[in-house]
């Protein structure tokens, strides 16, 4: 097997294994905000794997170019999402969930949005 | 002048690497198109030191490796909470006070500040970011300021 091959291989794995700890992250996190962090993972380097991955099965070519060209515009505008969504969540007056809070408190707040 | 020279050069650039054609037909059309856009762009009036920040590109470029490796170590932390069976979350506000001083700093550190998993900036108001930590250990790197130190647009700092 070639050794690009089986690198790409593992970048696409690493990829898909973070992907499904982002999603467990949303699942087991108590609240939006923290769900938010959680998301994050998803966003970054779950998508920086994958990209790698493709990156290295298509070699040196324009799709390469194009490849890290999607990489740097997720760089861009994730975030601002994020901030959007968070911004949107304390104007509409979610109370961000404190460790003070007892567990079925929290997932009430959660279920306001 | 210059910063107009260097939009014409990233849209021609652009247009060839999305395009990937060599006809001479097709790049007399792709010209056409940059030369529009760039028309367009003047017309709006947006070209300018923040949409195309010339004076910082190298600098930039340094800071995006620091920012990528700052992204990794804090996505392992991450996993980390996330798998671990009971996880260390005690999510809280914090307000720090920031250096930059120019829109485009300000802009570059909240994204930096919200890409890296564990943060999410809330609320940058002129002097003083708002971000929400999902535990002590990242708020504790947000309130060091290390991405306010490298943030490469404080030191051209125009208003």
């Amino acid at each position: 097997m070639d050794i690009l091959q089986l690198f790409s291989a593992v970048l696409l794995g690493l990829g898909a294994v973070l992907g499904v700890v982002g999603a467990i992250g949303i699942l087991r996190f108590p609240d939006f905000y923290t769900r938010m962090h959680a998301a994050g993972i998803t966003d970054t380097l779950c998508t920086g794997f994958f990209i790698g991955g493709l990156m290295l099965q298509f070699g040196m070519t324009l799709a390469t170019v194009k490849l890290l060209l999607i990489f740097m515009f997720m760089l861009f505008t994730c975030p601002t999402s994020t901030h959007a969504l968070a911004k949107a969540a304390r104007k509409g007056g979610l109370k961000p969930w404190s460790k003070s809070d007892t567990g079925s408190g929290a997932q009430n707040e959660g279920r306001a949005t | 002048m210059k910063h107009m020279t260097g939009l014409l050069f990233f849209l021609a650039l652009l247009w060839w690497v999305l395009s990937g054609y060599t006809t001479p037909l097709l790049i007399s059309l792709g010209i056409v198109s940059v030369l529009f856009a760039a028309f367009l762009a003047y017309r709006m009036d947006v070209v300018d030191e923040e949409s195309h920040p010339l004076h910082l590109s190298v600098k930039l470029i340094r800071y995006w490796l620091y920012l990528l490796w700052q992204i990794v170590i804090s996505n392992i932390k991450m996993v980390k909470i996330i798998l671990s069976p009971n996880p260390d979350i005690d999510p809280r506000i914090v307000s720090v006070q920031i250096r930059q001083s120019s829109q485009l700093g300000k802009v570059v550190l909240g994204n930096s500040v919200t890409l890296t998993p564990g943060t999410v900036t809330l609320k940058i108001e002129d002097s003083r970011i708002e971000v929400h930590a999902l535990n002590q250990e990242s708020a504790q790197g947000v309130e060091q300021g290390t991405f306010d130190e490298r943030v490469p647009a404080r030191v051209e700092d125009q208003s």
